[in-house]
């Protein structure tokens, strides 16, 4: 997939943030409080990744920006449009591709990109050159006549980024976009996304991959509970992971956890072997304390769902640092 | 509001509403047409025959301006009440809600949707029609004007109804149990004439009795009721519907958490 240019320089004023959150709460009906004043900038041309578990507001934040949502409370603006005072010029800035899938299914590809084209104002000749240009960029112009239904679950999210793009937004929400998707077209669809953002679109995008956020995002913001814990630079979060798990499979049976100094081990089954050790520490120490040891690896896999990890760490940061106020 | 973007907008849905009540014609335009032609036949050419003639004209000839609303008014409701509902329902409606169209916009193309729909079943029930008797348009603006009015009047009413409609059951419980009776007791198959003055004075509370005459003065020259007072009626509806969906949308009732 290569992404056609979508904006020109022009579009973009450097000199406003692409989205701009000040105090944002949202609380539902139930009394649930989904948001509890959240404050957020996104530069103009950023590619930027809002992490959280579920059910942390990550999808609400998105609701609220995209207009599906009511807010409770707060600010926000696209592109220097308030949306409470200029909602119309709000909304034609923003493209959303949502978590679930929300297509007409009775309609066919190309109608369905052709429509919310017409939705933002495209006149008809228009709609129907910059749908050509999305479905074949995304690879889905073969298909342009079948209804959605028909289509595979990755060809549906594809088709949910080219009727996002169809108007050349200049800010494109992506709501955890490769759920589901292959290892393959998860890929492809990266390098689209990272050429869109290169041609100018800010992007924002929320997902459960800490690898994807890592491969394509130069910010991050993680949002636990309906709060910002973290709103840093992609690399300065990463560095707060100390530690990795290798899983390691071996050639024989063994019967007990090797002693590996400076390395905590432990047995998954007699054939796979845990080792925890600090990202300091380099990997040659590892294969030279197996080698000593006389145990074969034949391979070898990352253990730890490092987004899970991160997540983990960073609350308990937070409750630790709550808790020493509080005792202060 | 960019009126240029909303006129292209509204443009959109009204090609996408055709296109989907086309596409779905054996859902949208046969049923109706084969429920009238049973009217036709059973009402006004076996059981009309043993009537006679009712203000002066053929059964047959009667009902048919009656049947024709009928057809306009339940398809038009119809049409909006299940394209919005569906819309929400499979989350498509979203396409819209992101986009910056107006409210009001999308009020307009679904109605439009609901008056193409209504037309267009009422343009073959006439032809069904003329199978069977004989119509000579006494005023044709009259016609023209109360078939589009009373059409958008229930397309407004379906649009409500799917804003607050949330499982398939809810866009079938006013038709069934409050558009029909009023239907059927708003004159299309009799003349308020023939009730006792209570009765006749109850008919006049149902909106549908004024649509029904008013489109059968257009057509046959002949009403129950003032012809002024039903134009008031309708246009009053069209207005107080229009009001109200856009005060729901822009709250967001039924559409936003």
């Amino acid at each position: 997939m290569s992404a056609p240019s979508t904006q020109s320089p022009e579009n973009t004023d450097i000199n406003v943030a692409a989205l701009s959150i000040k105090s944002l709460q949202k609380t539902y009906k139930n009394g649930q409080q989904a948001l509890k004043g959240i404050d957020l900038t996104v530069d103009v041309g950023e590619f930027y990744a809002l992490l959280g578990p579920n059910g942390a507001g990550k999808t609400t934040a998105i609701g609220i920006i995209t207009s599906l949502v009511n807010k409770s409370a707060g600010e926000v603006s696209v592109f220097g449009h308030d949306l409470d005072r200029e909602l119309e010029a709000a909304k034609a800035c923003i493209g959303l591709v949502p978590q679930e899938v929300n297509l007409n299914q009775w309609e066919s590809v190309g109608n369905i990109v052709m429509t919310q084209a017409g939705y933002y104002g495209l006149p008809r000749k228009l709609a129907r050159e910059r749908a050509e240009k999305y479905l074949r960029a995304l690879r889905l112009w073969d298909r342009r006549d079948e209804p959605a239904r028909n289509l595979s679950g990755g060809m549906k999210r594809r088709l949910m980024i080219a009727r996002a793009l169809v108007h050349e937004p200049k800010l494109l929400i992506l709501d955890e976009p490769t759920a589901g998707v292959d290892i393959e077209i998860r890929r492809s669809m990266w390098d689209f996304l990272r050429d869109i953002n290169n041609a100018g679109t800010t992007i924002i995008l929320t997902t459960h991959y800490l690898e994807e956020a890592e491969s394509l995002c130069r910010r991050v913001a993680i949002i636990d509970e309906g709060r910002i814990i973290e709103d840093a630079s992609m690399a300065s979060v990463l560095r707060k992971l100390q530690r990795e798990v290798f899983v390691l499979s071996l050639s024989e049976p063994v019967a007990a956890a090797p002693e590996l100094e400076g390395f905590e081990t432990s047995l998954r089954n007699e054939l796979e072997l845990e080792v925890a050790m600090d990202r300091e520490r380099n990997l040659n120490d590892l294969f030279r304390a197996l080698e000593s040891t006389g145990l074969n690896v034949v391979s070898m896999r990352n253990k730890s769902n490092r987004l899970e990890e991160l997540f983990m760490r960073l609350v308990e940061n937070k409750q630790s640092g709550s808790a020493g106020e509080a005792a202060s | 509001m960019n009126l240029g973007l909303n006129a292209v907008a509204i443009r959109t849905l009204i090609h996408k509403e055709t296109v989907r009540i086309l596409r779905i014609w054996v859902q949208t335009i046969v049923p109706p047409a084969i429920t009238m032609t049973l009217y036709f036949i059973i009402f006004g050419n076996l059981i009309g025959r043993r009537i006679g003639t009712m203000d002066g004209f053929d059964y047959m000839q009667y009902i048919a301006p009656g049947l024709i609303m009928m057809s306009v008014i339940t398809n038009s409701y119809g049409n909006v009440v299940s394209s919005f509902f569906g819309a929400k329902f499979g989350r498509h409606v979203e396409e819209m809600l992101v986009s910056p169209m107006s409210n009001a916009a999308i009020i307009v193309g679904h109605v439009a949707g609901g008056v193409i729909r209504g037309l267009l079943v009422g343009g073959l029930v006439t032809i069904i029609a003329l199978f069977f008797t004989r119509l000579e348009v006494a005023h044709p603006l009259i016609m023209l004007s109360m078939v589009v009015l009373s059409s958008i009047v229930f397309s407004l009413m379906g649009f409500i109804n799917a804003i607050y409609a949330k499982k398939f059951d809810d866009i079938s419980l006013i038709p069934t149990f409050i558009l029909t009776p009023l239907t059927y007791l708003g004159g299309v198959f009799y003349s308020i004439s023939l009730l006792p003055e209570f009765w006749q004075s109850v008919s006049k509370a149902n909106p549908i009795l004024y649509m029904v005459n008013a489109f059968r003065y257009g057509i046959l020259g002949t009403s129950d009721i003032s012809i002024g007072y039903a134009y008031a009626i309708v246009i009053f509806f069209v207005v107080a519907l229009f009001t109200a969906c856009l005060m729901l949308l822009n709250r967001g009732v039924g559409i936003r958490e």
